[in-house]
């Protein structure tokens, strides 16, 4: 049930996607969620699905593995959509109390669900296609000017990809831990939710040990290969654009430009 | 007959890259009062076997039977299962949660739904069996040592009164002692309390020493099924597989090639000993 959380993973094929560099997709990330953002007519979004469409076809991630990705949002949807659909005023389709169905907040609900969607699907595909170790060289490439003001982007980043490199450890782990109990009749499904929250204590205490275990076993092994923060750091494989990266970025433009015509025609 | 595994099937990822079968077409019947080693190297399915066994995974196809009836019937009760099928995991102490050992070991009894009564007695009864004594009741689970934290984990488990107790590497990163204590234990428990007992494991040394009947697993499949001397003639395809028969069985090889005429059958560096002698008394 946990693995299907696909947030956070890498798929590893080999594709045009997989092999831009870093700072291209992240670039290309934000560009579409800005998209997705000034979006206000269904042409837009037509632009964001064919853009989202090509993109996940170049992946060759398969389909039916990002869109078990959206199961974890599932919950966040049904709540935007019920607000949406009920409390938007406008034109009233029916009336049940005072809940007040409108064709407005038909409209907006469909908007926004395709909204959330397109915008998971989109950052999962980003992190799909990049192992954790490009995506923060990437990041920490593209905010290095950061560092001029004192932010410690090195550091950020680090934490960063150490933060999603262990989350599929921790929901490994998780699952294991939950099996154990389940092993020792514990129910984690049943029961109101005070009843639920209290089921989680056997889950939580044990995760939270393992977890800072291995964050004392890992800052351990990092500072006995002389680890000491990005002062003076050289990269193994420093990251350069290639032609295919420039042509992305075309690509973003022509989109990007796009998108504000719609908006702004 | 306790349990009934037939043609059980289990993929993971169906329809991704990451697509595998984890079991394969395994058919196994185990008794009651069974003591058995079910051997394999890493991912070769042994533990996703065992997690079948008490209905945490659920089988891509075929089926098992506890007692005659299939545990994916409806409305089969899966905690009642839980009870009777103990599976002690690999690294059980990562489990423990509570302020107290005591506390913690209530935890799989308290779940069965028992008194209050019931379930202090049979905390006492299992913390008894693995050796830990009323000193350590009160005790944090997590300021015991390694071995100490594992049998208490293992009385977490014994505390539900299991008919069948799995126990999953029980001695995985014990020193030599506290494996020996924990492999005596196991062995306790089944010629005392007559429990049918799985041991997984991928040292053959370990469980060969204590086991009545081998299973040996191999990428998903049942490849051997057997006495451990049954088992261990086929040393060969064992090594293929990543495992490896006890060492004294080279030793008896070799002897056998150089035309020495002992028992292939040797398991033990008892055993090979005594038969060692009696030849060369023989011969003197």
């Amino acid at each position: 049930m946990l693995r299907d959380i696909t947030l956070g993973q890498y798929y590893p094929v080999d594709s045009v996607l997989h092999r831009l560099d870093p700072r291209t997709k992240l670039f290309g990330t934000l560009v579409y969620i800005v998209t997705l953002f000034i979006a206000d007519h269904i042409l837009a979004y037509i632009a964001a699905a064919v853009f989202l469409t090509a993109a996940i076809r170049l992946s060759r991630v398969p389909v039916k593995f990002m869109v078990r990705g959206l199961k974890a949002v599932v919950f966040l949807l049904l709540i935007s959509v019920s607000f949406n659909l009920f409390l938007t005023p406008g034109r009233p389709i029916f009336t049940i109390g005072f809940l007040k169905m409108t064709w407005e907040g038909v409209e907006i609900a469909a908007f926004m669900s395709i909204r959330l969607v397109f915008l998971v699907m989109g950052s999962t595909l980003l992190t799909l296609t990049t192992t954790p170790n490009q995506l923060t060289d990437g990041l920490e490439r593209s905010l290095g000017f950061l560092k001029k003001v004192g932010v410690p982007v090195h550091e950020v980043s680090m934490m960063m990809s150490i933060a999603l490199r262990f989350i599929p450890i921790l929901v490994e782990e998780t699952d294991k831990i939950m099996k154990a109990q389940m092993a020792r009749g514990a129910d984690f499904e049943s029961g109101n939710l005070i009843q639920r929250a209290k089921a989680m204590v056997p889950l939580l205490v044990p995760l939270f040990i393992s977890a800072f275990r291995r964050a004392t076993d890992l800052a351990m092994a990092m500072e006995a290969r002389c680890y000491r923060g990005g002062e003076g750091r050289t990269k193994m494989k420093p990251l350069h654009y290639e032609r295919r990266d420039r042509m992305t970025y075309l690509v973003y433009l022509l989109y990007f430009a796009l998108c504000v015509a719609i908006r702004f025609l | 007959m306790a349990i009934e595994v037939k043609h059980l099937d289990h993929r993971y990822g169906e329809g991704t890259i990451f697509e595998q079968y984890a079991l394969k077409n395994v058919t196994l019947t185990i008794a009651d009062g069974e003591f058995i080693g079910l051997i394999g190297h890493t991912g070769s399915g042994k533990s996703t076997l065992t997690q079948h066994l008490n209905g945490l995974l659920k089988a891509t196809s075929g089926d098992i039977l506890y007692n005659g009836e299939s545990i994916y019937a409806e409305g089969y009760s899966m905690k009642e299962l839980r009870g009777r099928v103990g599976l002690v995991f690999q690294y059980p102490e990562h489990q423990l949660f509570e302020t107290d050992v005591f506390t913690d070991v209530c935890f799989g009894p308290k779940n069965l739904g028992l008194s209050e009564e019931e379930i202090k007695r049979r905390a006492a009864e299992a913390l008894a069996l693995v050796g830990l004594d009323e000193s350590f009741y009160k005790q944090s689970p997590f300021e015991l040592s390694g071995g100490q934290k594992r049998r208490a984990a293992i009385a977490g488990v014994l505390a539900m009164k299991p008919e069948v107790l799995i126990l999953d590497e029980p001695t995985a990163g014990l020193d030599p002692r506290g494996r020996d204590d924990i492999l005596g234990l196991v062995a306790r428990l089944h010629e005392e309390q007559g429990m049918t007992v799985i041991l997984v494991s991928h040292s053959m040394e370990d469980v060969a020493r204590y086991v009545s009947r081998l299973v040996v697993m191999n990428r998903g499949e049942k490849v051997f099924d057997g006495t451990p001397r049954e088992v261990f003639r086929h040393y060969k395809q064992l090594e293929k597989m990543g495992l490896a028969a006890p060492q004294i069985t080279y030793v008896v090889h070799a002897l056998r090639e150089r035309g020495i005429a002992i028992d292939e059958d040797i398991m033990t560096v008892e055993e090979a000993r005594d038969a060692i002698l009696a030849l060369w008394r023989k011969n003197a």
